[in-house]
């Protein structure tokens, strides 16, 4: 197994010492940079090109947004999974509609973390039980958020059930021995309820106005 | 989620997150309940009825207060300080509806002034670039500079607005000193007070405005010494004493790890408002029910919540079940962490309780064992609703309960 490069990202100095030493206490990571603010970030992340950044959602200079938005506009690739205690729908949604392919709580333990790094980087997204029920709300539409429009794409039933189950505390592979599905289905679901949250008709039209300054 | 029904005035004000011009028109759909599209086309349309509508507009302008966004203490302070960004965007289809709507009223307004039934010709430039120059302006300078303006007695706003008055007063005696045409110059004099008092009022202005300010101040300071009160109390009330009872517990790693989450979560609920009870709720009942039984079990619950509904005689009940298998998982799965998920569309209420710990064989749970028979299973089915409960030895356990809703709860809370 190749060793995971991640950078840390998080405004909490005894915060980011210590998800360091879980992280590498475990095997097969490697955290090659720490940053504190937006600035810091977007030059620790295009710096070392790591594979993932863990990123908080709230820090100084407009925050973990803001990071995604700056970077994304230098068009780079990088993958990351935000992190965050503060669970306000509207950031955690956002934070994933710009491009965040995953959310856990700080509570995470070591292992935990250490394995929705390794799914992140691996291409899957990682959706923790709060983020589930986040995100059928959002669909559901019974969520007042800002950044979520009338126009995301309906999730499938399929999906649906998916998300349920996650939001019920299933793990992907028990997701997959319920539904008599592989696992391998299940990241599939949950990729495509990924992409449907990030490119509805009006967030790509967002952007590309953000893109131009036109708003 | 709409909170309880408000019993004060309801006052229409214009949101600052919304605003394209002024917010007028936002504030107004909200207040009427009407899609902003229609206020806006109502506006257009107005104004070719003798600038009706650009009139009204500005006067609702100055006279709807700028509402900013209320957010719990910790999302306000998180959003001061730069912690996050983009709240409240204006998306690019309502920024070119608007002028669209806007290009076609206009439009239409000079072709009314083609066909000589609009505002006289001569009147009609001045009169769009004073509007426009009037719009520019308050959007700079909107509600709270506006006041800061009106109030510095120093700096260059000071000097500009002593040295506007002063011109005012002395343009208005020279009037009357040139033209002392007795009665026929009764107007010129009244013209000419009145430029005189607006001139002496742009000097005192301030002054008397100030007073009035300051007291408004010092009320507002008032209440937020007393907000600070508010917040010194609660640290003291949770924080303080968590802390204390922390370091009395160094010893129990399950207790401390239960301290430290019931302090999370309360901090949480506080902060960012995403735990608080919207009243009587299912949601709020079931996140009670989750503290109660970790802290007496030490064991983490983990409520995920879709939708919500309000707490009647049923719903209460299914919380009372959801809570006992909570119990029961805590107590009997002997693992760490119970994950609670609750999802209500309106129609029906639907809760599962899931461990992954030690499970049993359902078909041999005697028919005395209160705990599920009674507590969970009955309690559901008198109310209407339907229990199913899913385990076997080894492989972790889930109580699935469903609960039909009255028809008063059709829209979901």
């Amino acid at each position: 197994m190749t060793t995971l490069r991640v950078v840390l990202v998080d405004d909490h100095a005894m915060f980011r010492t210590g998800v360091r030493a879980e992280l590498e206490r475990g095997e097969g990571v490697d955290v090659v940079a720490e940053a504190e603010d937006v600035d810091s970030a977007v030059k620790a992340i295009t710096e070392h090109r790591p594979d993932v950044v863990l990123l908080d959602v709230h820090m100084p200079g407009g925050g973990g947004l803001e990071v995604l938005r700056r970077l994304e506009q230098l068009g780079s690739e990088t993958t990351f999974l935000a992190l965050s205690v503060s669970d306000a729908a509207e950031d955690v949604i956002g934070i994933i509609r710009a491009g965040a392919r995953g959310y856990v709580t700080k509570n995470i333990s070591g292992p935990e973390l250490i394995d929705a790094l390794g799914r992140v980087a691996g291409g899957d997204a990682v959706f923790s039980p709060r983020l589930a029920g986040f995100v059928l709300d959002a669909f559901a539409g019974t969520i007042e958020i800002a950044q979520v429009d009338e126009d995301l794409d309906r999730l499938t039933e399929r999906e649906r059930e998916v998300m349920r189950l996650i939001a019920r505390g299933y793990a992907y592979k028990e997701v997959a021995k319920e539904l008599f599905i592989s696992i391998k289905t299940v990241e599939t679901h949950v990729s495509s309820v990924l992409r449907k949250l990030q490119l509805s008709s009006r967030h790509e039209l967002t952007r590309w106005a953000n893109d131009r300054r036109l708003i | 989620m709409s909170g309880p029904a408000a019993t004060t005035y309801r006052r229409a004000s214009r949101p600052a997150d919304r605003r394209l011009v002024g917010g007028v028109a936002a504030g107004l759909a909200d207040h009427l309940g009407a899609p902003v599209l229609a206020i806006r086309v109502g506006f257009v349309v107005a104004t070719w009825f003798n600038g009706a509508g650009i009139f009204a507009y500005l006067i609702l302008w100055r006279l709807l207060p700028l509402a900013e966004p209320e957010l719990p203490a910790g999302l306000e302070s998180a959003s001061r300080r730069g912690l996050r960004s983009g709240r409240g965007r204006i998306g690019a289809v309502e920024i070119l509806q608007t002028v669209a709507i806007g290009a076609i009223g206009a439009g239409v307004l000079l072709l009314l002034q083609v066909t000589g039934r609009g505002v006289s010709g001569s009147l009609l430039l001045p009169l769009l670039v004073g509007l426009l120059g009037i719009a520019l302006i308050w959007r700079q300078l909107d509600d709270v500079a506006w006041q800061r303006w009106m109030r510095q007695t120093s700096g260059w706003a000071f000097t500009a607005r002593i040295a506007a008055g002063v011109v005012m007063v002395l343009v208005a005696g020279l009037f009357v000193l040139t033209q002392e045409r007795g009665f026929t110059g009764f107007v010129d004099v009244a013209s000419a007070t009145g430029i005189a008092l607006v001139g002496i009022f742009l000097i005192l202005g301030p002054w008397i405005s100030k007073l009035l300010g300051d007291l408004t101040a010092e009320r507002r300071e008032r209440v937020r010494s007393q907000e600070r009160a508010d917040v010194a109390a609660h640290l003291h009330d949770s924080v303080l004493q968590t802390l204390a009872l922390l370091q009395k517990n160094a010893d129990d790693p399950a207790a401390v790890a239960t301290l430290a989450r019931r302090q999370e979560r309360d901090l949480r609920a506080w902060l960012y408002g995403d735990e608080d009870d919207h009243g009587d709720s299912l949601l709020a009942a079931l996140r009670t029910a989750a503290v109660e039984v970790e802290e007496a079990h030490h064991v983490t619950v983990e409520v995920v919540g879709v939708g919500d509904a309000a707490l009647d005689a049923d719903v209460a009940a299914l919380a009372r079940a959801v809570r006992e298998a909570m119990v029961n998982a805590a107590k009997h799965a002997g693992v760490g962490r119970v994950d609670v998920y609750a999802e209500c569309d309106g129609r029906t209420a639907e809760v599962f309780v899931r461990d992954r710990g030690a499970g049993f064989d359902p078909d041999q749970v005697a028919d005395d064992r209160l705990g599920i028979r009674g507590s969970i299973v009955g309690r559901v089915e008198r109310h209407g609703g339907t229990v199913t409960i899913r385990s076997a030895p080894g492989e972790g356990t889930e109580v699935r309960m469903q609960l039909p809703l009255s028809a008063s709860q059709e829209a979901p809370a």
